[in-house]
């Protein structure tokens, strides 16, 4: 199965309610196999190509504020329009699932897969002191996986989740084992706006408060979910890192392609480990600062100019010398340039 | 006050259970307050308030939350209908209606609008014409008339520079996903009738799922016209209902004067 297809299958899977999306390589195959697959005659769950991002993010918000299971995909210019929605569904407090399925740019860019989407992505993204959790794939399997995660971990946040993955992965065929079909729910939260009953009072979802201290107060809030996030959901993935001196560190199709290098290196008599964020936010810091101050140096890998390497110059915080290695519009980097770059900048010294 | 006096058979008056006592923040003469009380009396009389999932916009009624004792979200800048589409299609069963500016329907929301109409969703879009930004303080909308001043126009409206006011109701009319297309106006006892009458055959329209409702109300903004309440009225009437003549435009699906633009 594709990446993408993995990723509509297992939302079905994990009974969403609905999906609002807009076609756009390197990710139309969401919205392709929903359509073909008829999701309302299995599960109920609402597919609907919308007439653009920016409607497809807000019918997202409509649907999350009824207390529904929604989501979307796009790639990199797609998502830049829905950052408006993504900042109103956050200082709403609403859970959804966004895939972001990343191709190089900036601008109209490269239909080839990068990962340039990384501060855009783990900073919030849109207008306001917010953040998206994000997770990182690097197989068609963890694809399929993390759609069900990003909903569990939307829901116990009330926060937008993020897959933050690319064309690589989106486009790559594997064998995956997907979960037994999950019914859809029956019960909404108790703040969702499913109709005032005499029972309660009624729901407003909005993201307004024109009190100043109100804001600020909400800001704090929000920030504490940040924090617990930081203590309770921070995942990464080590091999062969015990008696490593070296540290790679990459997400995703890097990662994939860095396991590689890691053999390599090791033939080569350099001992190098791989430290595989799962998590983009929260970011593994602690974990990686405690790796880093065994090794002799620190390798970020990444397909962009040196995005991620940022968060791994504040987990190391100097102690270590942290080196960046990466390509841009739509290539992929080769095993053997990391190990090179990986001589370079440390083993060779 | 002695209670004795209120008996069903001298009852004139009384607030909608629908609408709070809240303290409105609208401008003494403004016509959102109106329409917001029709649209409460209506979810009264049809005793839907249990099922009505309400949208608000981003403008002077983007409060408008405040006041209706009913579910509501509250919309990016336009998106409304994109809200109100997903609320619908999620539950069919329940009334959704959305409440938007002529800016956030019209300009910002142009394709929102456009697209939730031509798809034909069963939702009721209540559209308030001032023909300017009243929240923001007074520029130019894309409903502005020819010639008339706001502070972003404030030599009038040039329409060779800045554009024509665009008719989005006749546009949406036009759509074979719209149902019923009204123009109304709630400056006199009487238009405040029809009005209502016109918001009641909105909301009751979601029962047949024939597509979109959507009644404009031709009002004021007498803070951003500069002008007394009484003054905005009459010049509401000698100016702006030229250019949008309040009546039924698509009744039942069906255009009702194919000559009108
Ligand atoms: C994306 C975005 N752009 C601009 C604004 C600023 N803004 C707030 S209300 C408004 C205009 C509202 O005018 P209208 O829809 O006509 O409603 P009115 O206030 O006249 O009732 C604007 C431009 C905003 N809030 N969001």
């Amino acid at each position: 199965m594709k990446g993408n297809e993995a990723i509509a299958e297992a939302a079905i899977r994990a009974g969403a309610d609905a999906y609002f999306g807009y076609p756009i390589t390197p990710q139309s195959e969401v919205l392709e196999y929903l359509m073909a697959e008829k999701p309302h005659e299995r599960t109920g769950m609402v597919v609907l190509q919308a007439e653009s991002e920016i409607a497809a993010i807000n019918m997202v918000y409509g649907g999350a504020a009824c207390g529904r299971k929604v989501f979307t995909s796009s790639s990199s210019p797609g998502i830049s329009l829905k950052q408006e929605g993504l900042s109103y569904i956050a200082g709403a407090e609403l859970p959804c699932l966004v895939v972001n399925v990343v191709r190089g740019g900036p601008g109209l860019g490269t239909i080839q897969p990068a990962q340039s989407d990384y501060f855009q992505a783990t900073r919030g993204g849109g207008h306001g002191d917010y953040r998206v959790i994000v997770l990182a794939p690097y197989s068609v399997q963890e694809m399929a996986d993390f759609v069900g995660m990003g909903f569990d971990l939307a829901f116990k946040y009330r926060n937008p989740a993020m897959i933050l993955t690319d064309g690589a992965l989106g486009q790559m065929m594997e064998k995956v084992l997907l979960k037994e079909q999950q019914p859809r729910m029956t019960e909404y939260p108790e703040w969702a706006t499913t109709g005032k009953g005499t029972d309660r009072e009624k729901n407003v979802i909005t993201s307004l408060d024109l009190d100043s201290a109100g804001q600020e107060k909400f800001n704090r809030k929000i920030q504490d979910k940040y924090r617990q996030m930081k203590e309770e959901e921070v995942r990464f993935e080590v091999t062969e890192c015990e008696d490593a001196e070296y540290l790679i560190v990459a997400y995703g199709t890097s990662a994939r392609i860095c396991q590689k290098s890691v053999q390599l290196a090791r033939d080569k008599g350099i001992k190098a480990g791989l430290f595989r964020p799962v998590t983009l936010f929260p970011f593994p810091e602690k974990p990686l600062r405690e790796m880093a101050e065994k090794v002799k140096g620190v390798l970020s890998v990444e397909m962009s100019a040196g995005q991620m390497v940022e968060d791994v110059l504040l987990a190391v915080n100097g102690r270590i010398k942290v080196g960046h290695y990466g390509r841009m519009g739509g290539i992929l980097p080769t095993a053997d340039e990391i190990v090179e770059a990986l001589e370079n900048k440390f083993a060779k010294k | 006050m002695d209670k004795t006096i209120v008996k069903a058979g001298n009852l004139v008056y009384r607030r909608t259970p629908v609408m709070n006592d809240n303290v409105m923040h609208y401008c003494p003469g403004c016509g959102h307050g109106t329409v917001h009380r029709l649209i409460a009396e209506v979810i009264e009389e049809m005793d839907i308030q249990s099922e009505t999932i309400g949208i608000a916009p981003v403008g002077c009624s983007v409060l408008i939350y405040n006041y209706l004792e009913i579910d509501m979200q509250e919309a990016a800048h336009g998106r409304a209908p994109a809200l109100a589409t997903a609320a619908k299609r999620l539950m069919p069963e329940k009334y959704v209606f959305t409440y938007q500016g002529d800016g956030d329907l019209a300009a910002i929301g142009t394709a929102e609008t456009i697209h939730a109409a031509n798809r034909g969703e069963d939702i009721s879009v209540f559209f308030i014409n001032n023909g300017i930004y009243g929240m923001t303080g007074g520029q130019m909308a894309p409903t502005t008339l020819p010639g008339m001043v706001s502070s972003t126009s404030p030599y009038g409206r040039d329409i060779k520079m800045m554009g024509n006011p665009l008719k989005i109701t006749e546009l949406v009319a036009r759509l074979p996903g719209a149902y019923f297309v009204t123009r109304q106006a709630v400056h006199t006892p009487s238009s405040v009738r029809k009005a209502k009458k016109a918001i009641r055959r909105a909301f009751e329209n979601q029962t047949h799922k024939k597509g979109l409702s959507l009644v404009e109300i031709v009002s004021n903004c007498n803070s951003g016209w500069k002008m007394t309440p009484v003054e905005a009225n009459k010049w509401m009437v000698d100016n702006m209902f030229p250019f949008y003549p309040p009546g039924d435009i698509k009744l039942n699906g069906k255009l009702v004067n194919k000559e009108k633009e």
